[in-house]
């Protein structure tokens, strides 16, 4: 029997019909994306490689060496030549993943904690919560993300931690839209009021019927986020606000490089590279799962 | 399956278990740069009416006329600005009274929309189990009483139970809602248009388990539609509205044999007929309602009635029983003898 005529004739069979959940639907149409696919495949690769960095990488990501300076692309023993003290730069671009990933994940993962938190109170609440909350955030909107980075960085000095809070603090004021918007639209929706004509609290129905609705679309957002996030944490690196020396960074490893451009422009241009290839993976990734999720049903 | 009557009754059978008095609700208007109010739409303008235990009640009225408000007074969804709702004699949110989480356990409603009142996120066993559950059933219980209600309905629990509302057709998504409605086991049910969206066979369909569940249940209904044949075939009594006003009320035999209010005929000529000989062939009323938030002074309907006079103007009409039958009640300065309108019923 098919399942159509099964679900039109209700006493037909005896049989449980499992349907596929929300999200297991999701999962298979995201499986079938074959650019989202590779990306993740290369994210996943990055992310191992830097995990493993001590197994995998042939050299010490410190040791210099100031007669083997800035060596090209294939040189024996450094197949990714060498940085302007003579470090080995494969072994760094390895080690600089771990830094850079952080650097990328941790402050949107904040970001989404805290700015979803926001937006979903200030979306639920409404009234003059909703104004107190989205007004504020605006006034962080107001500044380019850039500026409001540095500005912030800046006034709590160098240093990956606070590099962290001042890229959350950026990452807030969007996430928070986001999840305002969407809590707004699911909120006025019947289901919600047929939860509170059951005489549900406020916790309750926002943890049963809007988290599950709102989390997906603002996830999608987040997930396009830690590209940018890297680019300031490298932008950060680079004007010495972020990670310091010697320590391995790809933002950073970009601005000592910056120096040898025209001796080494091929080993100069990597670390940019690796900045690249991550960040448009996971631009392309969470387009393939925002498209996976946007499902008319 | 358990007991089929759902509650204690508290007040006996002669107490009606919903009494309305003098209910009120203006939406302000906000606007302008300071957010001050500039204007007021009297959505429910202090309505009074009884529902007896064990009956349906048909609300009916054109569009904008206040009945999904009132429908969502009745269940609290908002708060009135004026004007009381007894539950069964007990006032609902006061100190004596019914507290307004009990009440919920009472009164349930049934929207219109069978898609957006479903969360499109939970399985319908998740989505009616979801009421017992926060009013303190276990997971295992909430559960097995969501089977029994599908089973109830007319849907195969077996195949039904993990389904997502997108899996279902339009009748069955409102077989659920019904199903959702009542897992609290209620006494009254709102039923806001709650087959207006079907298609007519399905509509008929729905409509008989409505009756079938409502004998079986001791279920009290407040049936909320536009559509008068519905109101008829569902209802005992019915209750005409008009611009946030009560314009007429009664047994559905008198409301359908011998309206009496101008509204009233008006709205029941309009009815499509089933004979093509008997089609209607002028207008009964022209124009739209008028506007809410600035409602005509006096009777509302004034501005549009045929047989409006300087008193229909100047004062509003009381709803008042028509001469002879004491249940059937009626908003209009025909009816009111001593009014000044030269068409008084009585006298003429």
């Amino acid at each position: 029997m098919s399942a159509a005529s099964a679900a039109l004739s209700s006493d037909a069979g005896q049989v449980p019909v499992a349907s596929r959940g929300y999200w297991a639907n999701v999962l298979r149409r995201l499986a079938r994306d074959k650019v989202a696919m590779a990306c993740l495949a290369v994210l996943v690769l990055i992310l191992l490689a830097a995990i493993f960095a001590p197994l995998i990488a042939p050299g010490d990501p410190y040791r210099g060496s100031i007669i083997r300076r800035l060596r090209p692309i294939g040189t024996e023993g450094y197949p990714l030549g060498t940085d302007e003290l003579g470090r080995d730069m494969l072994t760094r671009l390895i080690y600089g993943g771990r830094l850079s990933l952080f650097m990328g994940i941790v402050p949107v993962l904040n970001a989404f904690l805290i700015g979803t938190f926001l937006g979903v109170v200030a979306g639920y609440v409404g009234g003059k919560t909703n104004m107190a909350i989205m007004r504020t955030i605006d006034v962080f909107y107001a500044f380019p993300s850039v500026l409001l980075a540095i500005a912030i960085s800046g006034a709590l000095g160098a240093g990956i931690f606070n590099s962290i809070v001042s890229l959350t603090v950026v990452f807030i004021p969007p996430i928070a839209r986001v999840a305002e918007s969407v809590t707004t639209q699911v909120r006025n929706l019947d289901f919600v009021d047929a939860a509170r004509a059951s005489g549900a609290g406020a916790l309750t129905i926002i943890r049963v019927h809007i988290l599950g609705n709102v989390l997906g679309p603002v996830f999608v957002y987040a997930t396009g986020l830690v590209s940018v996030s890297m680019i300031l944490a490298s932008g950060l690196s680079f004007l010495g606000l972020g990670t310091k020396p010697p320590e391995a960074e790809w933002g950073l490893m970009l601005n000592t490089l910056r120096t040898a451009i025209y001796v080494q422009p091929a080993v100069a241009a990597l670390p940019g590279a690796m900045i690249f290839v991550t960040s448009i993976c996971f631009n392309l990734f969470s387009d393939g799962l925002r498209s996976a999720m946007d499902v008319k049903l | 399956m358990s007991a089929p009557v759902p509650h204690e009754d508290i007040g006996g059978p002669a107490q009606p278990l919903l009494s309305i008095r003098g209910l009120v609700k203006h939406f302000p208007i906000k606007g302008g740069v300071l957010n001050r109010t500039v204007a007021v739409v009297q959505a429910v303008d202090g309505i009074d009416f009884d529902v007896a235990k064990g009956e349906t009640l048909g609300i009916v009225g054109e569009s904008g006329c206040g009945k999904s408000t009132t429908a969502r007074l009745l269940v609290r969804l908002i708060d009135p600005d004026a004007g009381e709702v007894l539950y069964d004699g007990l006032k609902i949110g006061s100190q004596d009274g019914l507290d307004l989480r009990e009440m919920r356990r009472h009164v349930q409603m049934v929207f219109q929309d069978s898609f957006a009142s479903l969360n499109p996120r939970l399985t319908i066993e998740d989505s009616i189990s979801f009421a017992p559950k926060v009013h303190g059933l276990s997971a295992a219980e909430a559960k097995a009483r969501a089977r029994e209600l599908l089973q109830q309905v007319g849907l195969n629990p077996n195949l039904f139970v993990r389904r997502y509302p997108h899996e279902l057709s339009g009748g069955q998504r409102q077989r659920v809602n019904i199903a959702r409605a009542l897992a609290l086991r209620p006494r009254l049910v709102i039923l806001d248009e709650a087959v207006s969206a079907l298609d007519k066979s399905v509509e008929a369909q729905v409509l008989n388990l409505l009756q079938d569940l409502k004998a079986q249940l001791g279920l009290t209904y407040v049936f909320i539609s536009h559509d008068l044949n519905v109101v008829r075939y569902m209802s005992d009594r019915v209750m005409v509205m008009y611009l946030g006003r009560v314009a007429e009320i009664g047994p559905v035999d008198a409301i359908y044999g011998n309206p009496r209010h101008p509204y009233t005929k008006a709205l029941l000529s309009a009815m499509p007929s089933m004979d093509p000989d008997a089609r209607t062939q002028e207008a009964p009323i022209a124009g739209d309602p008028p506007n809410p938030i600035n409602p005509p002074a006096g009777c509302r309907f004034h501005t549009r009635c045929p047989f409006s006079e300087p008193v229909c103007a100047a004062k509003v009409p009381d709803l008042a029983s028509v001469a002879g039958d004491a249940k059937h009640a009626v908003a209009c300065h025909m009816n009111a003898p001593g009014s000044g309108h030269s068409r008084i019923a009585g006298a003429a």
